[in-house]
């Protein structure tokens, strides 16, 4: 048996139920518009301690800019992906690509 | 419609003092992974494009919001189960932490505040509970794609993990730490356990690619290597 160090013992048939439980229970907050943990969990518990979260530095909340970030984003993650991801596994009918052994 | 700022923890959230604590436990490891990149770097510099890779695929797996249907809400895989069995836990804390700078900074997705926190709890425990998975599978012959499925899987959950204790620690609240720390973990459990599957899933199907198509990136663990005559 494991003992946390906050005084409650877990032993794994209670962490199995209590995985269970939880996984066939709906979200605290689900609704409809499928909103992120960082709403349903993140931000509720913090608002329910009297702590909401603050305007972020750099507010990209403006009609469709979030959109055009995150894939803006996506598109230069993914060409570094890429282009490393070509340079470490060539296509294998390359005549420069020596297989392993 | 699905949300687009879905998962760290948010700007302003934790008060000042928890979130310097998390900026203070956030910096041993950041500055270990860094000695841990130049040291690797300066053996092999073919090995950046490795550290590259893994950098860009954490960037873009934690901010892609994944939907739930049956939980009704949406989460992102951390990445960095995978990246810490690749590139190793330390230089994944400092991919992690760039990757989280850049999401605090341009995507409102987390926090300035908030990055010490999200770096121990996605950078630090997330890559530490993934690499330490996996080489105790490796310890008891687990094959190795199961190994690394479980690497993603554990790596993932112990992130959210991680990120209830910050938030039952930093949070006012009645009553002891560990129930606040269990009511936030089983709101994240519709999400992240088939989240975390999920990851886990990934993280073994890339880990077998790359053993099988370029086995030298790897730096094979010891329960990798093959004995004398042996094939791997």
């Amino acid at each position: 048996m494991r003992t946390a160090a906050c005084g409650f013992a877990f032993p794994p048939a209670t962490l199995m139920i209590f995985f269970a439980l939880a996984a066939l229970s709906p979200a605290p907050a689900a609704e409809p518009g499928w909103k992120g943990v960082d709403e349903t969990v993140i931000e509720k518990f913090a608002e329910e301690a009297g702590r909401p979260p603050r305007e972020p530095f750099i507010n990209i909340e403006h009609g469709d800019l979030p959109l055009f970030l995150f894939l803006a984003a996506g598109a230069a993650g993914g060409f570094v992906a890429g282009y490393t991801f070509r340079g470490l596994f060539p296509p294998k009918n390359r005549p420069d690509h020596a297989p392993p052994g | 419609m699905v949300s687009l700022l879905a998962m760290h923890i948010t700007e302003g959230v934790l008060p000042v003092g928890w979130a310097a604590f998390w900026f203070l436990v956030a910096l041993p490891p950041l500055a270990w992974g860094l000695r841990g990149i130049n040291r690797r770097r300066a053996a092999d510099p073919s090995w950046l494009p490795m550290v590259a890779l893994v950098g860009s695929a954490v960037f873009v797996v934690s901010c892609m919001p994944v939907p739930v249907p049956w939980a009704g809400t949406c989460s992102h895989p951390c990445g960095t189960g995978l990246g810490a069995i690749l590139i190793g836990p330390g230089p994944t804390v400092v991919v992690a932490s760039i990757a989280l700078v850049f999401q605090a900074l341009f995507l409102a997705h987390g926090g300035l505040t908030t990055l010490g926190a999200n770096i121990v709890s996605m950078g630090v425990v997330g890559a530490y509970a993934g690499f330490g998975t996996f080489h105790l599978l490796g310890k008891f012959r687990v094959p190795v794609f199961l190994a690394a499925m479980a690497a993603g899987l554990i790596s993932d959950w112990a992130t959210y993990a991680a990120t209830s204790l910050e938030l039952a620690s930093g949070l006012p609240h009645d009553g002891p730490l560990g129930g606040m720390f269990l009511t936030i973990a089983a709101a994240f459990v519709p999400t992240q356990v088939p989240l975390g599957v999920a990851e886990g899933v990934l993280t073994g199907v890339a880990y077998r690619f790359i053993l099988v198509r370029r086995p030298e990136l790897l730096g094979l663990p010891s329960f990798l290597q093959p004995a004398a005559g042996e094939e791997l």
